[in-house]
């Protein structure tokens, strides 16, 4: 058997823990820089809030129903996801990290285990513990379990935030009940190819026979159809390194100034860098691209994008800013606004399997300096920067409604009052 | 202290408790040794770590919070003090806790009687509090430990 928990509207709920005050409000978070909704509490939800919408489209609504706008807060939600899987390792050693607010817990030798007692259990360890309420789905496969998580989310009351799918027939009637888009791994064009020949819920989409499963959806598409089946196909994933990393971003302000572009691919490049020192990994090739504003059509319009080749498998920041500049003087054409830029490392290697050429080999002093400066950085907290970043710091995420890191930062923790209270 | 380390995906920091690098007091069993060599330095291996003795049970659920007021002086926990709070605790009587009442934090001194309970300061300046209404309170987590700063001067 598989458990898969579930934070509900996590990034939604983190805000809640040390802002009781938050409680039963809607609630909305933004991207990078302030941009589009990227997480909605149940309330917003209810609104009609949608999933990605950019900020400035909903004000009124906003406005007319008092909407909690916060930015996305990485350190505290990611303090709490810690927090919560390290909890939920004492039900089961079996367990494998999803996503930032998701886990699959696998049960060995399922007779000893009774998840009528786990489930709840699991709820409330959770939500006293640390504040965050979870949903719990059981079932013998694991995209069985997304589904029994879909319907535990779906009906908290009924289910007691937890669901067991552990006979045939509640398999069917679960499978009956889940349409075809929500099922765990069907995209966009997978729904749009299986509703054009008649296929809406998870359940027609296993009467389906094999070899056109295979044939329409690899197998990949038919791994997920015995998993639905009820036979266990899809096992934990091995973690394995990215093999591509990417740090893009928009800017708050339009740019035309090459410098100023240069300072920004700079700062990505080095952040890229980090990401990639942080798996062990090097790479060999780098991506730099510009865009204008695509949404200033009465503008000139341009996007450049180039691709270097590194001499040898590298992680250095210098080496990578170094190249990522190159590509940059290759595709910046002057006379126009840029909006947005990126640097996406790929041809991903673990450190250990370096091929170096015959001549051309890093200095190794970069990998001591690249350590010291990722450990200072951790600890000063990105003091140390390259000469073309910004060093004043001019250049900053839009970050206007930041709640505090409360668990991260001893100026940020929540404040208790032991002064008179004239509640009663 | 403290190691930070990222998702490889995005930019999330998590905070997890390094105890090989701890800034480990050195704990002397027989009192603190003074001027010349003494017995006791064949016993320094044995350590304190403050951050094992705060989060050592359950790191998880344990928050710091900072205390504004001087209600709770008779405990000992005065304005500006820092204070552990483990929200997994079962609040027994007699517990200090940090309590919501009408979503704002405060902290106070449990006591259980059969049919309801009292909120009691440590400071006679200030009156019992009685929960008459359970709607509108709630026990966020009890008070393990205070950590308070002396040289304020």
């Amino acid at each position: 058997m598989y458990a898969l928990i579930d934070c509900n509207n996590f990034y939604a709920s983190c805000e809640r823990v040390f802002r009781p005050k938050l409680r039963n409000k809607p609630i909305v978070v933004l991207s990078n820089n302030d941009g589009c909704v990227v997480a909605r509490s149940q309330e917003s939800k209810a609104l009609g809030v949608k999933m990605g919408v950019p900020i400035f489209q909903i004000n009124d609504l906003v406005k007319e129903h008092g909407i909690v706008v916060c930015s996305s807060n990485y350190t505290l939600y990611g303090d709490l996801s810690n927090r919560v899987m390290t909890l939920i390792k004492q039900f089961s050693p079996d367990v494998e990290i999803y996503s930032i607010d998701e886990a699959f817990l696998k049960f060995n030798g399922f007779k000893y285990f009774d998840f009528d007692k786990i489930g709840p259990e699991m709820h409330k360890v959770v939500i006293k513990g640390i504040g965050i309420p979870i949903s719990v789905g059981f079932a013998p496969t694991k995209a069985l379990a997304k589904v029994a998580n879909k319907i535990a989310k779906k009906f908290p009351e009924r289910t007691n935030n937890y669901y067991i799918i552990d006979t045939d027939e509640k398999r069917i009637k679960a499978l009956k009940w889940t349409a075809i888009e929500d099922v765990w791994g069907i995209g966009r064009q997978h729904t749009t190819r299986l509703k054009s020949i008649g296929v809406h819920n998870a359940y027609q989409f296993t009467q389906l026979n094999d070899s056109y499963v295979r044939k329409y959806f690899t197998v990949v598409g038919l791994r997920l159809k015995k998993d639905l089946e009820g036979e266990p196909t899809i096992d934990f994933e091995d973690i394995k390194p990215k093999q591509n990393i990417a740090t893009t971003r928009s800017f708050d302000v339009m740019m035309e100034n090459k410098d100023d572009l240069r300072e920004r691919v700079s700062t990505f490049a080095t952040l890229a860098g980090e990401k990639l020192r942080k798996q062990n990994s090097n790479c060999e090739l780098i991506t730099v691209f510009i865009y204008t504003n695509r949404f200033r059509q009465d503008l000139p319009q341009y996007h450049g994008s180039k691709t270097v080749k590194l001499p040898f498998p590298t992680s250095s920041t210098f080496e990578l800013n170094k190249y990522a500049q190159i590509a940059l003087d290759s595709i910046f054409e002057p006379g126009y606004k840029y909006k947005k830029a990126g640097v996406i490392l790929m041809g991903i290697s673990q450190d250990e399997t370096m091929q170096l050429s015959m001549f051309e080999y890093e200095n190794p002093k970069h990998k001591i300096l690249m350590n010291v400066m990722d450990k200072m950085n951790l600890k000063l907290g990105d003091k140390i920067k390259f000469g073309s970043q910004d060093l004043k710091r001019k250049w900053k995420m839009r970050q206007d409604s930041l709640s505090p890191c409360f668990t991260t930062n001893l100026n940020d923790i929540i404040k208790v009052n032991a002064i008179s209270n004239d509640y009663l | 202290m403290m190691k930070e380390r990222f998702l490889i995906t995005n930019r999330v920091s998590f905070i997890e408790f390094d105890y090989s690098d701890t800034k480990e007091v050195p704990y002397y069993d027989g009192g603190i040794p003074a001027g010349f060599p003494s017995p006791a330095d064949d016993f320094k291996e044995l350590t304190i770590s403050f951050d094992k003795e705060v989060f050592g049970t359950s790191p998880s659920t344990i928050f710091c919070a900072r205390v504004t007021g001087s209600s709770m002086e008779g405990a000992g926990i005065s304005n500006n003090d820092i204070i552990a709070v483990d929200r997994s605790l079962e609040p027994k009587n007699g517990d200090i806790a940090v309590c919501l009442i009408y979503d704002d934090f405060t902290l106070k001194r449990l006591h259980v009687n059969k049919d309801c309970v009292w909120l009691m300061p440590e400071n006679e300046k200030y009156k019992p509090i009685q929960i008459t209404d359970n709607e509108s309170f709630q026990i966020w987590g009890i008070v393990t430990h205070t950590l308070k700063y002396h040289r304020k001067h």
